[in-house]
């Protein structure tokens, strides 16, 4: 019975992969792979390209113009390996050059193994960047995968003790101006304003953004915005990438 | 002798049930008849029968010290422009066998016998009874009507009806012509205040002065006017012996009575009374100072915090406050299928401290809210603590992991730590005030380097901050549970 019960339980749970993956294709109509199997190459509904023009985060303070890059394959069986520990080694390895500092245009690739990953400049549709639909659109995997995303937040002017509020699915870490801010632990559900940063200086004029977002199965997404003192949004910020190129 | 051994147990449950209830407040907190507590240029002052009274830096330790000229019994004190209108009743009261008294009020600009501003004035007869007529001129206390300005002054009695009259809110005096009006009969020791559209009648049943075999409580009426007709849950008018019961004897304390109510700001509300009897201060009367909650327009006594080991939960997202370290799985779990019905069934220990606290670092820990899993670094032990102050109601507490000494403290930065010892610095006591519906308000003694007042916040779902409190949001509110 247990050589039985170990035999059969690895088959059980690709089944059963393989089964909530055709589902989730089937669920999605339109979007991403057709029932032929080809690739459908628009982000809609989830995403719209970003234009070069400033946008405004929305009236919920939200921010929703950002650089992804394609996912980062990381085979995770079950997100209950996130502990604090585990996610501080995986978010502070290296997978490409500069990726703590760079800003990266539309359409500019890196290399992370054997596998050439381009980043896209993206306008979220809703207040949350669905990352699990922005790999379906690429027919990029969907899980245990690793996501990064930048973005850059235009302050009209020095404000002093904002928080950078987060929520994600799953576990993610977050810097400003190239300081962690927040981390994300566990095998969280996305939340809005579930974990915060401490009190951070916005700068006046440019201020970047970076994330990393990891999750095993499941549907990876994430909703980040700041808030003031008392907890409100702050909702007079824009963004602009081609900040980062001034 | 099993009978005897029987005994000496119960006695020593019923000892260690006593030890763990709260003191009512500390120092010398002997008083009979209490006013309403009242703040004036820094410091506490309540008043008392006989006169004088007591006065506390911080609203937990007491001592006598208060002036308070011309006797008599039950005064109260009211804080109005620059003045402190104080009244009490001479006379009447059953004392030497007669009902004829007379009620007085007077002013005075500060309540600090050391200030040169220090001394009453003006005195005054407001209300009076002839030892005949059906109501006995004790027990006086105001009201000044938010709604209206208007100030009000209700006295009396088990003997006869309480009644209520009208003064002028910038001298004290009686207004010329006013009458009393017989609000309530059978009760004593009577105030009065206004809440969302209602006035409450608060006064006491029972026997007093009586020690630990007063049955004084404190019962209450309510009325859309001032002049009432004041009822009870039931209906019942208080002009007919009705009355919501308030409060009673409970652990070592007997027979609370004279209800003051201590608006100590940010919604923050607490009742004063005297305890006919503590029986943990020599059976002597005590001031008394607890929580005030409401429930469906109705108040409610709640208990001071006497410390335990709980789960700190979070009002905003029944997430628990936890140390932000590595989630330890406990071992050993097999799945719910596959398993004979026949299989024995063995019980598993929760984690213990030991499994959960390997991975902690030795340092200084963060902390965080989280789903509350029943695991160590979730448990934290509350404890008063001795000789470091304290706060209308309660001394401050310590805030510990169960079974160690690492402690919380509040930071620098307005933040939050746990130390790995507790040192008792003031940035690790903290006042616990139970709030109007029954949640908890944590507050640090201190910030270091700064003299904000700031509670402890959810300010995300999941991230906890120290914030100036918001009365009006879950996020500063925290509830207790038992593991």
């Amino acid at each position: 019975m247990n050589k039985l019960y170990k035999v059969m339980m690895p088959i059980l749970s690709l089944l059963t992969v393989i089964a909530y993956e055709g589902c989730s294709a089937a669920s999605n109509g339109a979007i991403g792979k057709s029932a032929g199997g080809k690739v459908n190459s628009s982000y809609a509904p989830y995403f719209t390209k970003a234009t070069q023009s400033p946008k405004e985060v929305d009236v919920e303070g939200f921010l929703t113009r950002w650089l992804l890059l394609e996912p980062i394959n990381k085979p995770i069986r079950s997100n209950t390996v996130f502990t604090d520990s585990y996610l501080r080694q995986a978010f502070n390895t290296e997978y490409f050059p500069n990726q703590f500092t760079v800003v990266p245009k539309n359409g500019d690739k890196v290399t992370v193994g054997d596998k050439d990953l381009e980043w896209h400049a993206l306008d979220a549709t809703g207040f949350n960047v669905n990352l699990f639909h922005f790999a379906f659109s690429l027919n990029k995997q969907k899980y245990g995968v690793l996501f990064w995303a930048v973005t850059v937040v235009n302050s009209p002017r020095e404000m002093r003790n904002v928080r950078l509020s987060v929520g994600s699915n799953s576990a993610s870490m977050w810097w400003l101006n190239g300081k962690e801010a927040v981390m994300l632990s566990g095998d969280r559900r996305m939340v809005v304003d579930d974990c915060v940063s401490k009190r951070l200086t916005l700068n006046k004029g440019k201020n970047i953004i970076r994330g990393a977002v990891i999750n095993g199965p499941g549907l990876s997404n994430f909703c980040v915005r700041f808030i003031d003192e008392n907890g409100e949004p702050i909702t007079n910020l824009s963004v602009n990438l081609n900040k980062a190129e001034e | 002798m099993k009978f005897k051994t029987l005994m000496i147990a119960f006695s020593t449950l019923i000892f260690l049930c006593l030890s763990n209830q709260a003191l009512a407040q500390i120092g010398k907190p002997y008083i009979h008849d209490p006013s309403t507590v009242i703040f004036c240029d820094g410091k506490y002052y309540v008043f008392g029968t006989g006169g004088g009274g007591l006065i506390s830096d911080d609203g937990w330790v007491w001592h006598s010290g208060a002036v308070r000229p011309g006797g008599g019994v039950a005064p109260d004190v009211i804080h109005i422009g620059d003045r402190y209108y104080v009244t009490y009743a001479k006379g009447g009261g059953g004392l030497a066998g007669g009902h004829a008294s007379n009620i007085y009020v007077m002013w005075t600009k500060t309540l600090d016998p050391k200030s040169p501003e220090f001394g009453f004035k003006d005195e005054h007869i407001v209300a009076s009874s002839n030892g005949v007529e059906d109501c006995d001129a004790i027990d006086p206390a105001f009201l000044l009507d938010p709604t209206t300005g208007k100030l009000w002054l209700t006295y009396g009695t088990f003997y006869g009806y309480i009644r209520i009259v009208e003064l002028d809110p910038k001298t004290g005096e009686r207004i010329q012509g006013n009458k009393p009006i017989d609000i309530a009969i059978d009760c004593e020791a009577t105030d009065m205040i206004y809440r969302d559209g209602w006035y409450y009648l608060l006064g006491d049943h029972g026997t007093c002065c009586d020690g630990a075999n007063s049955t004084y409580n404190i019962v209450v009426g309510r009325s859309k006017n001032v002049t009432g007709p004041f009822r009870d849950n039931m209906g019942v008018n208080m002009l007919k012996g009705g009355g919501k019961f308030l409060v009673g004897a409970s652990g070592h304390f007997f027979g609370p009575g004279h209800f003051g109510l201590l608006k100590l700001g940010d919604g923050v509300e607490k009742f004063s009374c005297h305890y006919e009897s503590d029986l943990k201060q020599g059976g002597r009367s005590v001031l008394g100072i607890r929580p005030l909650l409401w429930k469906d327009g109705w108040p409610v006594a709640g208990d001071n915090f006497r410390g335990g080991t709980f789960e700190i939960q979070s009002e905003r997202s029944g997430y628990a406050l936890e140390l932000a370290v590595d989630f330890v799985r406990m071992s050993g779990m097999q799945p719910f299928w596959g398993r004979s019905l026949d299989e024995p069934v063995k019980p598993i220990p929760p984690q213990t401290l030991a499994e959960d606290s390997k991975v902690w670092s030795t340092g200084n820990i963060n902390v965080r809210l989280g789903d509350y899993m029943v695991r160590p670094h979730q448990e934290w032990t509350i404890t008063p603590v001795e000789n470091a102050g304290g706060y209308p109601g309660s001394p401050y507490f310590k805030i510990t992991i169960a079974g160690t000494n690492r402690a919380l403290a509040a930071t620098a930065d307005s933040d939050l730590v746990t130390v790995p010892e507790f040192t008792g610095s003031p940035e690790q006591l903290w006042r616990i005030d139970q709030l109007t519906d029954g949640t908890y308000r944590i507050m640090p003694k201190v910030i270091p380097n700064s003299k904000a007042r700031l509670v402890l916040t959810a300010i995300g779902v999941s991230t906890i901050t120290l914030a100036k409190f918001d009365s009006k949001s879950d996020k500063s509110r925290w509830n207790f549970k038992k593991p």
